[in-house]
Parts: structure tokens; C-alpha cells; sequence
């Protein structure tokens, strides 16, 4: 009887699973799918599922605009960002893990309502400053803006995946001689590489997706994907064919990448909840 | 092998003082075991020899030198943590290996090194596998090993067996002691089983709220605490107390009133004392004598047949209950009644500071 239940309730939790991922699944199901459709074809009603695939969308693209250029700079401002930050990161949550003080847990929370801020709010001073310094349309400018609002999540991680590394294995490092340098980077960091892996792959997604200071703070010479998708929306009108091409162009890679490495994602993400 | 001081050593942490000057000498070779209840402040004293406390005040000494401003890895000490503390990511070898090569010991030493202690700890057959691979007592041996490799001037050990089970930390118990005296070396060793305490230590420190209450022999402790707390503390059952009235004494010894009317003489001094006051009586299960009939009955009520002793809790007229350690074979049921005879010279008289009286001789074992 007990295990009937268990089995329909499997049954019921699995079809839930599935049909919320499916849902999530579908807009990016149905922008490839446009992509692959002519432009009247994507416009068409009733949607057609079935069609003769065309691939004169992602031609207009590639002749329309420099997609290497885009996706060359996306990769420079996100491998940038997420390295500072890590490297930023890890002294700080270190730091706030295993030498706390009273105020750490206020730190820590302040450091978090930073990203509570609307990004919009900060625009101008952003702005201002980046032109006063010459760091209008540069990856440098982007990526010091990208690190700068990933850190407090970063910090926030590693400092989770900190603190679950035993006190007292870094003492046993102390005690054998190491400083506090050798204790970090011989003992805390091989151990918590898995969290410091995971969180870097949040970087990344973040920083690739990152819509909002790229394309108030990049024109043309820094632009990044998501400058490259925006740049396909205006002015003649919307074309879902050449917007759809455009945007699967420049998810591709940080989907791929993604789902290759969703296995250390998840380990990353839901360390020490299964402990 | 080295010597080590403590002088006047306080911690304190924010507002709370946690060590309230301790001050004690550690020879050369000795096993020494600080001992206590939870929070009495062992852990942490031993963590500021170790160097990973600050010491508040005072000064911590090792060979004469004062080391307090030493980082822990450069005091010459090897500490055993009691969750052993292994690097999870590195094999066995690896493990022994690390403190030596942060040291910038050559690679023919080292194996040379590592190899003879595997040997001695019986780790050889696991000198590739990863902590995570091993049972608790071969990752005991471990950390045993790692501090043995780096031939420190002292050993610290924190209640390293306290995640054993009992028939293993019983022979790692007898392990730990055979080891010191091969290796010769200087031990301090924390922990709150008074049994490991008794059968390891040359000397025994007890601690109380971060206060030494007594430093001694183990049989000095024994047969003669210095107050009623290491009374409590140090035997297993604990010593019975009960109340009694002073009623004067010689330098032969004093004599005092139990609540049946009966005088007990017990050989110990108390100077200065007036007759009158409150005093508490002392004895071990062990030394109490269970007769069928006599003064001193009460009602049995709890047996404890441990096979070789047995165990007796005998509910006194006044509400109390004295446990009293007898003979395997005793008939004694429960619910019946019995009588107890105290022999006085081997009852402990405790003044109402909790402080007791000095015995007017020293037991042999313990001088």
C-alpha cells in the first residue's frame, strides 16, 4: 500500500518536473525554431511547427553585422569580470569564514542589498564616471561594472562553500608550518573547488547575459551578444526571423557550455544541502 | 623533548575571561593531561600552547624561550585535532608529508622519514589511500603519524579518541601511552574522560571555569583531592558525600558527627576550625563496606552487576543515596536493608569552602 503511494507520488512529481522544465524549455525551443524560418513564416498565425527550415536568417546576420566581433568581446568582458572577481573574492570570504568578527553578518548583508539596488538607479553616476575615466565602450569599462555587481553574490557563495570546509583542517595546515597564503591556496582551495567552480560558472552566465550596462555603457567598439541582439530590434520594425538567428547565436555558446558543465552547476549549487 | 611554562596565562574573549591565569611547569618527557568538564577551558588552553588562540596575558615559554608572538608552525609543536583534521584531498603519504615540505626538508629525507613511521603505526598498507578511505582508527593513525613525522618538541593531542568507539579508544589508549615512551617526547593531552586521564598522565590538571583546581599525580588526586570538585571529578562511580557536624581534632586527626548520632575519627588535620561548623564527609564506592546489620542502614535500591563488582545504591534515612562498590558475587537484593561501615581512614573531611583537610598521612602511591 505505502509503496503504491510512493509510486504514484514519483509518478506525479516527475510529470511536474518535467512540465515545468518543459515550460521554461519552450521560448528557447520556439526562438530556435523561428530562426529557421523565413521572415513570413515567423509572422505567420496560426505558428506553423512544421515548415521547409531555412537558414536565409542566420545569412542576413552574418552579413549584417560582425558576430565575432560581438561574441569576442562578450568573452573578454565575462572571463574578465568573473576571474577579477573571484580573485577578489576569495581573501574577502576567507576573511568573513574564518575570521569573523561581530560585524561580518552586517557586512555581508549590506554587501547583498547592493544587488537589491535597480541598476537604473546608479546609471548616471556609472555613466559619468566612465566617461570621466575613458571607459566608455571598453571591455575594461564593462567588465569593471559586470565584476563590480557580481562580487557581493560572489563573496556571498564562496563564503558558504567556506564555511563548510572544517575549521580544523586549516588549523592542521597552520600547525604544520603553513602561512596564511599556503593555508589558502594548498589546503581551503583544493577543497572548496567545486563551490569556487560553480560560482564562477554563475559569474560567467550573469556576466554573458548582462543586458542592461552593455548597452548603456558600449556603442559599437565594445559591444557585446547581447548589443548584438538589441541591434536587430529597431528601427525598420521587428524582423523574428533575423532577431530569433540573433539571439540563438548568441545564447549557443553559454548554453552549450552550460549544459556540459550542469553537473558540477548543481553539485556547486545545492553543496551542503544534501550532506 | 622539551620543557614548557606557563606563567600567569589569562584569556579573554570579548568581554568574558575564559583562562583566569593559569601558571604550571611541564618537565621534560612528561605526559601531562588536562582534564575537566565542557567548557572548563582545556580546549582552549591548549589551543593558545598551540598558538591558534592569542594569549590575552601572561607568558607561554617552551625550552625557556617565550613564544607568545611565535606562529603556531614555528613553535616546534605537532597537535592532534580530536575530528583528526586530515587533508581530505591529499593520500596518506601526502598527509605526513605537507608540514615537512613547508619545512624545505629534501625529498630522500622525507620518504626516509615518512616510511620509518608508517612502519611504527602499522600505515604502510595505506600510505596511497585518501582519508576518506580508511576507518576511524587508521585516520587516528594518521594524525598520530603527521605529528610524529615533523619530530616536534611536544605533542598536543585534543580528545583524540573521543570519536573512537570504546573497544578501539580503549586500545588506542594503551597505544597513545606505549608511544610516548618510545618516542620520549613532551605530551599535553586534553581530555574530559577522567578514565584516560588516570592511565595516561604522569601529571593531571584539572580544570574548573577556566581555574586549575588541582595539578597531580593521578593517584595523588585520587586519594587526596584538594577540594570537593576534583573529589567529584576524578573516580568512577563518584565519591559519596553527606553532612556531618566538626566536633574537634587533634593532631592524630578530627572527629565528626553524622546525622545517626554516630562519631567518626578521621586522620586528617583542621587546624583552626571551631567545633560546630558544617562539614562535608567524603568516601569512594570502593571503600564503603556493606554489612546486613548495624548502625548506618538505609534500603537498596538500585543494583548494578557489572560481573567482576557490582554496584549498590543504597537510599540513606535522610534522602540520600550512597552507591557502594562491592564483590561480584554479593546476594544483596533490592528492597532490602543493609547496613554501611565507613572506614575512617579512608573518608575525606571537606570544609564548608569546599576545600579539603589535609590527611595526616600520605598514601603511599601518591607522595
Amino acid at each position: 500500500m505505502a509503496l503504491k503511494t510512493k509510486t504514484s507520488t514519483r509518478i506525479g512529481v516527475t510529470a511536474l518536473g518535467w512540465s515545468i522544465a518543459l515550460w521554461l524549455f519552450f521560448p528557447i525551443f520556439w526562438m530556435i525554431l523561428t530562426s529557421f524560418k523565413s521572415e513570413v513564416q515567423a509572422i505567420s498565425t496560426p505558428p506553423k511547427l512544421f515548415f521547409m527550415p531555412t537558414l536565409s536568417s542566420y545569412g542576413e546576420v552574418f552579413e549584417r553585422a560582425s558576430y565575432w566581433h560581438f561574441a569576442l568581446n562578450t568573452v573578454i568582458v565575462s572571463v574578465g569580470a568573473t576571474a577579477i572577481a573571484v580573485v577578489l573574492a576569495v581573501p574577502a570570504a576567507y576573511s568573513m569564514a574564518f575570521l569573523p568578527s561581530k560585524r561580518t553578518r552586517g557586512i555581508l548583508l549590506w554587501m547583498l542589498s547592493t544587488r537589491m539596488l535597480p541598476p537604473v538607479g546608479v546609471l548616471v553616476p556609472i555613466y559619468l564616471l566612465a566617461r570621466n575615466t575613458h571607459l566608455l565602450d571598453t571591455c575594461t569599462g564593462l567588465a569593471v561594472v559586470d565584476m563590480l555587481t557580481n562580487l557581493p553574490i560572489i563573496v556571498w557563495m564562496l563564503y558558504t562553500f567556506f564555511r563548510e570546509v572544517p575549521a580544523p583542517i586549516l588549523e592542521a595546515g597552520r600547525m604544520d608550518g603553513a602561512t596564511r597564503w599556503q593555508e589558502m591556496t594548498m589546503v581551503l582551495l583544493p577543497l572548496a573547488l567545486p563551490g569556487i567552480a560553480s560560482t564562477a560558472l554563475l559569474s560567467l552566465i550573469l556576466c554573458w547575459n548582462e543586458a542592461f550596462w552593455s548597452l548603456n555603457l558600449t556603442s559599437s567598439h565594445a559591444a557585446p551578444l547581447t548589443a548584438f541582439i538589441a541591434s536587430f530590434s529597431s528601427p525598420e520594425g521587428l524582423f523574428f526571423g533575423k532577431l530569433s538567428a540573433a539571439s540563438t547565436l548568441a545564447v549557443a555558446p553559454i548554453l552549450v557550455f552550460g549544459w556540459i558543465s550542469q553537473k558540477q552547476l548543481v553539485r556547486g549549487l545545492t553543496f551542503g544541502a544534501v550532506k | 623533548m622539551a620543557t614548557v611554562e606557563l606563567k600567569n596565562l589569562r584569556k579573554t574573549y570579548l568581554t568574558e575571561e575564559i583562562i583566569k591565569g593559569i601558571s604550571l611547569s611541564i618537565q621534560e618527557r612528561e605526559f601531562v593531561v588536562f582534564v575537566g568538564p565542557s567548557g572548563c577551558g582545556k580546549s582552549t588552553l591548549l589551543r593558545m600552547i598551540a598558538g591558534l588562540e592569542d594569549i590575552t596575558s601572561g607568558d607561554l615559554l617552551i625550552d625557556g624561550q617565550r613564544i607568545n608572538d611565535v606562529e603556531p608552525g614555528k613553535r616546534g609543536l605537532a597537535m592532534v585535532f580530536q575530528s583528526y583534521a586530515l587533508y581530505p584531498h591529499m593520500n596518506v603519504y601526502r598527509n605526513m608529508e605537507f608540514g615537512l615540505k613547508l619545512a624545505g626538508m629534501p625529498e630522500a629525507e622525507r620518504r626516509a622519514k615518512i616510511e620509518h613511521v608508517a612502519r611504527t603505526l602499522q600505515l604502510e598498507p595505506y600510505l596511497h589511500h585518501k582519508p576518506g578511505q580508511l576507518s576511524g582508527g587508521q585516520r587516528q593513525r594518521v594524525a598520530i603519524g603527521r605529528a610524529i613525522v615533523r619530530s616536534p618538541k611536544v605533542f598536543l593531542f585534543d580528545e583524540p579518541l573521543s570519536n573512537l568507539d570504546a573497544a578501539l579508544r580503549g586500545q588506542m589508549r594503551v597505544e597513545l601511552s606505549a608511544l610516548h615512551r618510545k618516542l620520549d617526547a613532551t605530551t599535553i593531552y586534553v581530555t574530559h574522560d577522567q578514565v584516560e586521564a588516570m592511565t595516561m598522565a604522569d601529571k593531571i590538571v584539572v580544570l574548573q571555569k577556566g581555574v586549575v583546581e588541582q595539578i597531580g599525580s593521578p593517584l595523588e588526586l585520587y586519594h587526596h583531592p584538594r577540594n570537593l570538585f576534583v573529589a567529584r571529578f576524578i573516580g568512577s562511580p563518584p565519591m559519596n558525600f553527606f553532612p556531618a557536624i566538626f566536633q574537634g581534632g587533634d593532631s592524630a586527626g578530627s572527629s565528626v558527627q553524622l546525622r545517626d548520632g554516630s562519631t567518626l575519627y578521621v586522620p586528617v588535620t583542621s587546624p583552626g576550625l571551631l567545633p560546630g561548623t558544617k562539614v562535608t564527609v567524603g568516601i569512594r564506592p570502593e571503600h564503603v563496606e556493606l554489612t546486613s546489620s548495624g548502625p548506618n542502614s538505609g534500603v537498596v535500591e538500585v543494583i548494578e552487576r557489572l560481573g567482576a563488582i557490582t554496584l549498590v545504591h543504597v537510599r540513606m534515612p535522610e534522602g540520600e543515596i550512597i552507591v557502594v562498590q562491592t564483590d561480584g558475587a554479593v546476594l544483596t537484593e533490592v528492597e532490602t536493608r543493609v547496613s554501611l561501615t565507613l572506614p575512617p581512614k579512608n573518608c575525606h573531611l571537606f570544609a564548608p569552602d569546599g576545600l579539603a583537610f589535609e590527611a595526616c598521612h600520605r598514601h603511599p602511591l601518591a607522595a
